[in-house]
């Protein structure tokens, strides 16, 4: 058995990156069968995205996760109302902001939104536009976060907010500019990846289990959903008031 | 070398901005509200140093390699020499482009299948319901939910139809199977949209929509580009509540029979 944590972490990326690969290589072999431009960097780009993504997780499992996690219980049990809410929302905030898929994402959008001309193709223009998309993101995670520990707390059925959630969507989407609905309904999905889930599952975890008559495997779920509806109406909120 | 590295360095630099908030966050906290030290402040600190080096990289990795992977597939896919159809032809039929549905719909399904945070979700939900849900039968239900959901989107791409009104629909058949799902498994479900787009998967997903948006004809990036991810975390939920309430139906007659 490997035992060395840093290989380990090498070898899990290794196999995040697999599938998309295979299917890749499968498809260039036997399928287009023409010869793939400039290769060396795609594959310089890859060990890139391997040896990023290693040290990203290896990183965080060393400190973000253990005093998150631990903070997470804490906050939980201590029964402050008002600090645990202030904590949830600001755990939602700092998570999203760093999350390196939104970064990326952010940038790609704003690349595309300046050429169209929807901004101005200037790099301050096309980087408030990007920082724009990613704190309404984050906004909008930070206040799910906090509305979803209050329903842990609460007790309220989680269906009522995811609920709200979707109606939000429908309401708002008639009024968005149709340039920023595509960016807005993938910026659900884009939020919830490696930072924010595991911190945000530790919380609802701890809070369903230090609140008598709760069920962590059935109340501390529900967080992340509600968290990739939010993003979806705050997105198109910035895309109405900018 | 040098002009790569001044760039390394400043991507290190504004990377240093996007961890800020976060490592203000937990030391603040832990500071002022918890009022105790850093158990490790060493480990914390080496921690976030790693971070730091991988978002830069992991970034670095995407402009090189993911996105223009992504970008090429979708060029190549939809060429009109590919396609076998006069380049100068402004409608091509949606059923042309077969391999982009085959493609989209074979990264969904592999990308998912290999999830480390489904697998977890997974067993989590195996536990939950008392082994009438099997950790092994839900994957393959998810990693083919995203699967057709990544080729519909295609789809959508390839003719320009509304997002709205898919994902709306899809929403709608959401809250109809809530009604009928087990209880105990409805977080679970909704959950579960949330973790099959990894941090991988998101950036080539996009940029395979952007590439199909500006190489189809009729079609711009700005509006029809963006919404793969969408579908992607829509259709694990239908799955997921699809599953759970075949499995559940299942059990119900396996056991009203004996």
């Amino acid at each position: 058995m490997i035992t060395n944590p840093f290989v380990k972490q090498l070898l899990a990326s290794f196999l995040d990156l697999l599938p998309i690969l295979a299917v890749i290589v499968f498809f260039q072999i036997f399928v287009v069968q023409q010869p793939i431009p400039d290769l060396a960097n795609l594959i310089l780009g890859t060990v890139f995205v391997v040896v990023g993504l290693t040290l990203f997780v290896r990183g965080l499992e060393l400190s973000l996760f253990p005093v998150g996690e631990a903070m997470a219980y804490a906050f939980a049990r201590k029964g402050s109302l008002f600090w645990l809410l202030l904590f949830a929302f600001c755990l939602g905030f700092g998570t999203t902001i760093a999350e390196p898929a939104l970064i990326a994402i952010a940038k790609e959008a704003s690349r595309i939104a300046s050429q169209a001309g929807i901004i101005a193709a200037t790099e301050p223009a096309k980087e408030n536009y990007a920082l724009g998309l990613r704190i309404s993101v984050a906004l909008s995670v930070g206040f799910a976060i906090l509305l979803g520990v209050l329903r842990i707390i609460r007790g309220w059925p989680l269906y009522y907010l995811i609920i709200g959630g979707y109606c939000g969507v429908i309401i708002i989407t008639p009024f968005a500019p149709p340039e920023i609905i595509g960016i807005a309904y993938d910026s659900g999905g884009v939020t919830t990846s490696t930072i924010t889930v595991p911190l945000v599952t530790a919380l609802g975890v701890g809070l369903a289990s230090a609140i008598k008559g709760r069920n962590p495997l059935i109340d501390g779920f529900g967080l992340i959903a509600f968290a990739s509806l939010t993003p979806m109406v705050f997105v198109m909120a910035y895309g109405l008031l900018r | 070398m040098i002009t790569w590295l001044q760039h390394f360095a400043l991507a290190i630099l504004t990377t240093c901005s996007d961890v800020l908030p976060i490592a203000a966050i937990i030391i603040g906290f832990q500071l002022l509200v918890i009022r105790k030290p850093l158990s490790n402040p060493k480990k914390t600190l080496i921690g976030f140093v790693y971070v730091l080096l991988g978002i830069a990289f992991f970034l670095e990795g995407l402009e090189m390699a993911l996105f223009p992977l992504g970008k090429l597939m979708a060029a190549q896919l939809t060429s009109p020499e590919f396609l076998g159809v006069s380049p100068h032809s402004k409608h091509i039929p949606w059923q042309a482009y077969y391999w982009v549905y085959l493609f989209a719909g074979c990264i969904g399904f592999a990308t998912t299948l290999a999830e480390p945070s489904l697998l977890a979700v997974a067993l989590k939900a195996q536990q939950i319901s008392g082994d009438t849900i099997n950790a092994w039968g839900l994957r393959i239900a998810v990693s083919i939910g995203v699967a057709f959901g990544i080729a519909l989107g295609a789809f959508r791409i390839v003719t320009g139809t509304d997002l709205y009104f898919y994902i709306v629909t899809g929403y709608v058949f959401v809250l109809i199977q809530t009604l009928f799902a087990p209880k105990t498994i409805i977080g679970l479900a909704y959950d579960s949209g949330g973790v099959t787009t990894s941090t991988v998967t998101v950036p080539l997903v996009t940029a395979l929509g952007l590439g199909l948006a500006s190489t189809v004809p009729g079609r711009n990036p700005l509006i029809d580009g963006f919404g793969l991810i969408a579908f992607a975390s829509l259709f694990p939920i239908i799955a997921v509540l699809g599953y759970a309430q075949i499995a559940h139906w299942l059990s119900n007659r396996a056991n009203s029979n004996t």
